[in-house]
């Protein structure tokens, strides 16, 4: 392996998006078997797919970003739940569309912005300030909401969830936007580089002029927002806001980073990978419920799918003699 | 580092002396025999689980997944005694054996594989949580004999069963911890696995045998909440990894591992029971007690990060 890779000087885009590719290829094949249902390849189906992985690839763009800074964060189900509640009561207060859209995500960023200044500045690590955001965030909103659904929510605002412009879904169109947006950030600027940076060694990254914590918390503020815009899509299909929203998210955010192929370790992967992770986790979600396998199996097949993910990489990173 | 363990533990009493004041002068019910044995009745299953989780922690690791093993041991439990007919104690230990056996899962795939203990307890939780609910499709389990019902709601000398389950397991990590080589080895795991490594010390080994304790703790947790609760559901123990995490992140116990103990991490537990219990006596409801809990977490490591930097 190691002599194969000195006699390429040229990285090919197998070489480069190897990971990115297999993950692709995985979910072609789970559309081919679950296929087999009837109705699951019909037009409407998969455009249904692509309109419900839309929150989740929005938050796992985020999350890729944080993972690769080598960080974590199990709050963004609470951060969620929080921005969701923020666009329900911005959208019943009669304000204009662009405050819908913006209001989530400044909560989002404010929120991000908490948990990075503790991440980067006082060095805590992110396993505990995400944990205790997490509760935090979850108490204080059913707390606030008194565990009430917001509901009356104007038709204005399902116009984000709902609508459409020139055929294609608003959530797909944001998606889309958002999975491009930071795939530039991530590969063509200073801060996408120096993202790389410090999750591959923050140490050296410091020696190389980079400031560690300035990156660190910016990339908590950029994950927020996102998570707010995420928050919006996924609030503005439904009819009611629940207090309840998103448990459980953040580990599906998590996973769809993961699987594909962003290291745990940070420094490596990109969002391409985390868009396509994130689809695969939603066709397989549907196709469970096509198969009429139950849903409380659910779980255990995203966790076992992320153990597969993590145990084939670590077990090719080793063959690779890194 | 081990003359700093005692003032520490000493802090923390002083902290609660000062939480029990205080809840005191919120609610005149709170300084009382029944509900201090109350607190910490209700304290004991999270309790069992946080003295395994301190280990964990002093190794450098974590372990998310405890809750879901709570969740997976009890319906095991459940199920076995229900469906398979066998007896409530066979049934019992079985469901020790499967906790500590996802346990082993857990360590294995930390050691074998080299996988963060995050990332694969992250996993695990929804894993295991996955199992609990599909094999026993969401249903809840009564009706269990008396005798078994005495683990989690009868009294030996006053004092309530789970508490000497727990005082016991207390005594018996602290001793292993401290006295012992095995315990010197968990503390050098965790200050500096390479130079223990090159000490002869058996990390890999090592780690699987306190992730297997883990889950062991878990399971016998969830026999205990089964008894204590007198129902077997599998969404028990949702949550109870956050309590375990702040009681011995509080307790000192450090999150980049080699430092602490359990006896900070039972003053810790105590003041999360307490501050829940004056506040639920005061009438604040519990989501805004979920909201203190995580607070008081975020703060108390943020202190001792900030006097650490003031130090130097």
């Amino acid at each position: 392996m190691t002599s194969e890779r000195i006699s390429s000087p040229r990285p090919t885009a197998w070489r480069q998006y190897g990971r990115e590719m297999s993950v692709g290829v995985f979910l072609l094949l789970l559309l081919a078997y679950f296929g087999t249902t009837p109705g699951f390849l019909q037009a409407s189906n998969l455009r249904d797919i692509l309109i419900n992985a839309a929150p989740l690839t929005i938050a796992a763009c985020g999350m890729s970003m944080v993972i690769i800074a080598g960080m974590i964060d199990i709050s963004a189900g609470s951060v969620l739940a929080v921005c969701a509640v923020v666009a329900g009561l911005t959208a019943k207060s009669g304000a204009p569309l662009a405050l819908i859209v913006l209001l989530p995500m400044l909560a989002g960023a404010a929120i991000g912005a908490v948990n990075g200044w503790l991440v980067a500045y006082l060095r805590i690590p992110a396993i505990i300030v995400t944990l205790g955001m997490m509760s935090v965030l979850r108490g204080g909103i059913i707390w606030y909401t008194r565990g009430e659904w917001i509901g009356n929510l104007p038709p204005s605002f399902s116009a984000v969830g709902r609508g459409e412009v020139g055929g294609i879904p608003v959530p797909v169109l944001l998606a889309m936007g958002v999975v491009l947006l930071t795939a530039l950030l991530l590969a063509r600027t200073p801060l996408g580089r120096h993202i790389y940076a410090v999750g591959g060694n923050p140490v050296a990254a410091g020696r190389m002029g980079i400031s560690v914590r300035r990156v660190l918390w910016l990339v908590f503020v950029l994950h927020g927002a996102l998570l707010g815009l995420s928050a919006l899509v996924y609030a503005s299909r439904f009819s009611v806001i629940q207090s309840n929203a998103g448990a459980g998210f953040e580990l599906l955010a998590i996973s769809a980073v993961v699987v594909g192929g962003v290291n745990i370790f940070g420094g490596q992967g990109t969002v391409w990978g985390s868009a396509v992770g994130a689809l695969l986790l939603q066709v397989i979600s549907t196709g469970l419920i096509f198969r009429r396998v139950s849903e409380y199996w659910a779980p255990s097949v995203q966790g076992a799918l992320v153990l597969l993910a993590v145990v084939a990489d670590a077990l090719r990173t080793r063959r690779l003699g890194r | 580092m081990r003359v700093r363990l005692p003032r520490r533990e000493a802090v923390l009493l002083i902290l609660l002396a000062v939480e029990m004041a205080a809840m005191q002068s919120l609610s005149p019910l709170f300084l009382t025999a029944d509900n201090l044995i109350e607190v910490v009745r209700q304290s004991a299953e999270i309790g069992l689980i946080a003295l395994a989780m301190t280990l964990v922690i002093i190794t450098a690791g974590i372990d998310l997944s405890v809750g879901s093993v709570v969740g997976l041991s009890i319906m095991v439990m459940g199920m076995l005694w229900e469906d398979a007919g066998l007896p409530i104690a066979v049934s019992a230990l079985l469901a020790l054996l499967a906790g500590t056996l996802c346990g082993v899962f857990n360590g294995a795939l930390i050691t074998a594989v080299g996988i963060p203990p995050l990332i694969v307890t992250l996993a695990t939780m929804a894993g295991f949580r996955g199992i609990a609910l599909g094999m026993s499709q969401a249903r809840s389990i009564r009706n269990f004999p008396e005798g078994f019902l005495w683990l989690g709601q009868g009294y030996v000398l006053g004092i309530p069963v789970q508490v000497w389950v727990l005082a016991v397991c207390a005594l018996l990590f602290h001793i292993a911890l401290t006295r012992t080589a095995w315990g010197r080895s968990v503390f050098s795991i965790g200050a500096n696995e390479p130079a223990a490594r090159l000490s002869g010390i058996a990390v890999n080994r090592l780690k699987r045998q306190v992730y297997a304790l883990s889950g062991f703790m878990s399971a016998l947790s969830a026999v205990v909440y089964a008894a204590h609760v007198s129902v077997a559901k599998p969404d028990a123990g949702l949550g109870f990894e956050l309590t375990a995490i702040t009681a011995v992140v509080l307790g000192g116990t450090a999150v980049s591992g080699g430092e602490g103990g359990v006896l900070g991490t039972l003053i810790a537990l105590l003041m999360v029971g307490f501050l829940r219990s004056g506040l639920t006596l005061a009438r604040v409801p519990s989501e805004a007690q979920d909201m203190m809990v995580g607070l008081l977490l975020i703060l108390v490591v943020a202190i001792d990060r900030w006097s650490r930097k003031e130090k130097g």
